[in-house]
């Protein structure tokens, strides 16, 4: 699409796109160009120079058992975040849509936890769960679980799943909400005047209609769970215990900053890269579609 | 008619009262983290440290906000939370104005790498910061950006979601009205500020809600261009301010910096309630 109408010249629009072509130069072509280049070196234990190693790193990563453990760690993580975030606000979704009266303040007091920032959310979980002070732990305690998440990694995970989905339960919602306010009542109607109840209306025609926003916010979700729920990591488990909570972004970060093996360390950005890349497709495919069952 | 069906869809009796037991229900679930936060921040070290806790807010709570605010752990709350204003309405403000200006400039003219520089753009959308911080970190401390604001917020300026939703919106204002301002000879400058920016009045402020949350929540970046304590922001201070090792942290205090953190964002989230699903719905799909 484009415009029939337009301004003539070149040196203005070249002035206007001045910032963000400086901005996105320095800040983002520079260094991801830097990431891939990185990528191709090992440098020495000093700093002072680097040998051209060509795929090495790569070939290096990907015999890794870490890395490998990491990859796994990763995919566990996001699609047990995904379902946890999407099945309770499709279920919240429906019970709000029913309701003719309320639903607007229902739907206020469910926003509050996307405000909270990923990081927060760690802390308030954390807190909930403290092996000493934790509330949650404590009554866990009494009816004879002994909980915790500093030396279990299954537990340790649970938990980081829980506080990274416990706010994207509130987005999804939003999304879900909207999606069911769209099905027309009159489709419903009909089918409640032939005798279908309410789940069987639910499933043959609600959710078929719902499959677009169920399958963008699959997208998002797990975008999500692989780049924005480094916070939670941080706050709770650092990645541990045993490196069972360390997922791809952790471990960019924990090689790059806490290990400073640059090497390894852009590698692991050029191969998230690709990820997003292949995920960005994946969305902008399906989406634009509209995926129809 | 029409009103019996619409209750056979809607509700039925004692389902009504169900739906709003669930819904109920629900929220309290949702909302229970936050509320335990808050009552920890009212209460005293040993009733925490000695559990269970109460769940119900002790008489604590000036003592512990007037402690974190202006003592803090290792630097006082109330700065943090002036860095992370600073951060988030200078990410949002700062995406605004060069987007919309480049945005502009792709609609409204034809100059020679238009095309390329729509697809450098686009391609900024694909890599968040996440995946380049090592080199960008080397970017910033080149620049001697370290601990400061610059360095806070211009990479993660550096990308392009704003251009495309003011490009779409821009796409949609009338030919008729820059037909007009060239017809007036209205400079498009002039076009540009009394026509297309009071247009996009409301996507600027949805986009606004969407941008501010986006910055104050900001965890890794922050983490890592900021080792001056002076410096930091709310929510990457806040792990700071766990002591390392053995000691037992200011459970009181940490709890109130945590509500603390939270406040700015809800209250922009609640009250600019329909701005913020609008802008959330454009910027995503």
């Amino acid at each position: 699409m484009q415009k029939r109408v337009t301004f003539r010249g070149w040196w203005l629009p070249a002035l206007l796109i001045a910032p963000q072509v400086l901005v996105s130069a320095v800040f983002f072509f520079y260094p991801a160009g830097q990431a891939i280049w990185q990528s191709l070196f090992i440098p020495d234990p000093f700093g002072l120079s680097s040998q051209f190693v060509g795929l090495g790193n790569f070939e290096f990563l990907l015999s890794d058992r870490f890395y490998r453990a990491s990859f796994g760690t990763t995919a566990v993580f996001s699609i047990l975040v995904t379902l946890c975030s999407m099945i309770p606000a499709l279920f919240l979704a429906v019970i709000a849509d029913r309701l003719i009266k309320g639903s607007g303040v229902y739907r206020t007091m469910l926003i509050w936890p996307y405000a909270v920032a990923p990081a927060i959310a760690g802390v308030l979980w954390l807190f909930m769960f403290n092996t000493r002070v934790g509330v949650v732990s404590w009554y866990l305690g009494n009816l004879g679980y002994d909980w915790n998440h500093v030396l279990n990694g299954g537990e340790a995970m649970g938990l980081v799943v829980v506080a990274s989905a416990w706010g994207r339960i509130s987005y999804n919602f939003l999304f879900f909400f909207a999606a069911l306010q769209a099905v027309p009542r009159s489709v419903l109607e009909a089918a409640a005047i032939d005798g279908a109840r309410f789940w069987k209306r639910f499933w043959t025609i609600v959710l078929p209609l719902l499959s677009p926003t169920t399958f963008f916010l699959l997208v998002v979700n797990v975008v999500y769970s692989f780049f924005e729920t480094f916070g939670v990591i941080h706050t709770i488990t650092s990645g541990g215990p045993q490196q069972s909570t360390t997922v791809l972004v952790y471990k960019v970060f924990s090689d790059g900053f806490v290990g400073q093996d640059l090497g390894s360390s852009s590698a692991q950005s050029v191969i998230l890269l690709f990820v997003v890349g292949m995920l960005t497709i994946i969305q902008f495919k399906f989406v634009e579609k509209r995926v129809h069952y | 008619m029409a009103q019996e069906v619409h209750g056979m869809v809607e509700k039925r009796g004692a389902g009504l009262w169900l739906t709003h037991v669930f819904m109920i229900l629900g929220v309290l679930i949702i909302f229970f983290p936050i509320w335990l936060a808050f009552v920890a921040s009212t209460v005293t070290q040993p009733e925490i440290v000695r559990p269970p806790m109460p769940l119900w807010p002790g008489d604590q709570m000036w003592e512990n906000y007037s402690k974190a605010l202006f003592s803090g752990v290792n630097v006082p709350v109330a700065t943090m939370l002036v860095n992370s204003l600073v951060m988030a309405i200078g990410i949002a403000v700062g995406k605004i104005v060069i987007s919309l200006l480049s945005a502009f400039a792709i609609v409204y003219f034809r100059f020679p790498g238009r095309n390329l520089f729509f697809w450098m753009i686009f391609l900024t959308l694909m890599l968040p910061v996440e995946v380049r911080i090592v080199p960008t970190y080397e970017v910033v401390a080149g620049f001697g950006m370290l601990n400061s604001y610059g360095g806070l917020i211009f990479p993660l300026i550096a990308s392009a979601t704003a251009t495309f939703l003011f490009r779409q919106f821009f796409l949609t204002i009338p030919d008729e009205l820059a037909e007009a301002a060239r017809v007036d000879g209205a400079s498009p400058m002039r076009f540009f500020w009394d026509i297309v920016v009071p247009m996009s009045r409301t996507n600027v402020a949805a986009l606004f809600v969407i941008l501010f949350i986006y910055g104050w929540n900001q965890y890794l970046w922050p983490l890592l261009i900021t080792t001056d304590p002076e410096m930091n922001t709310i929510v990457m201070g806040i792990k700071q301010m766990f002591p390392s090792g053995d000691d037992v942290a200011e459970w009181p205090v940490i709890m109130a910096t945590s509500i603390l953190a939270m406040i700015p964002p809800v209250i922009v989230v609640v009250s600019m309630q329909r701005l913020f699903i609008r802008g959330l719905v454009d910027s995503e799909k």
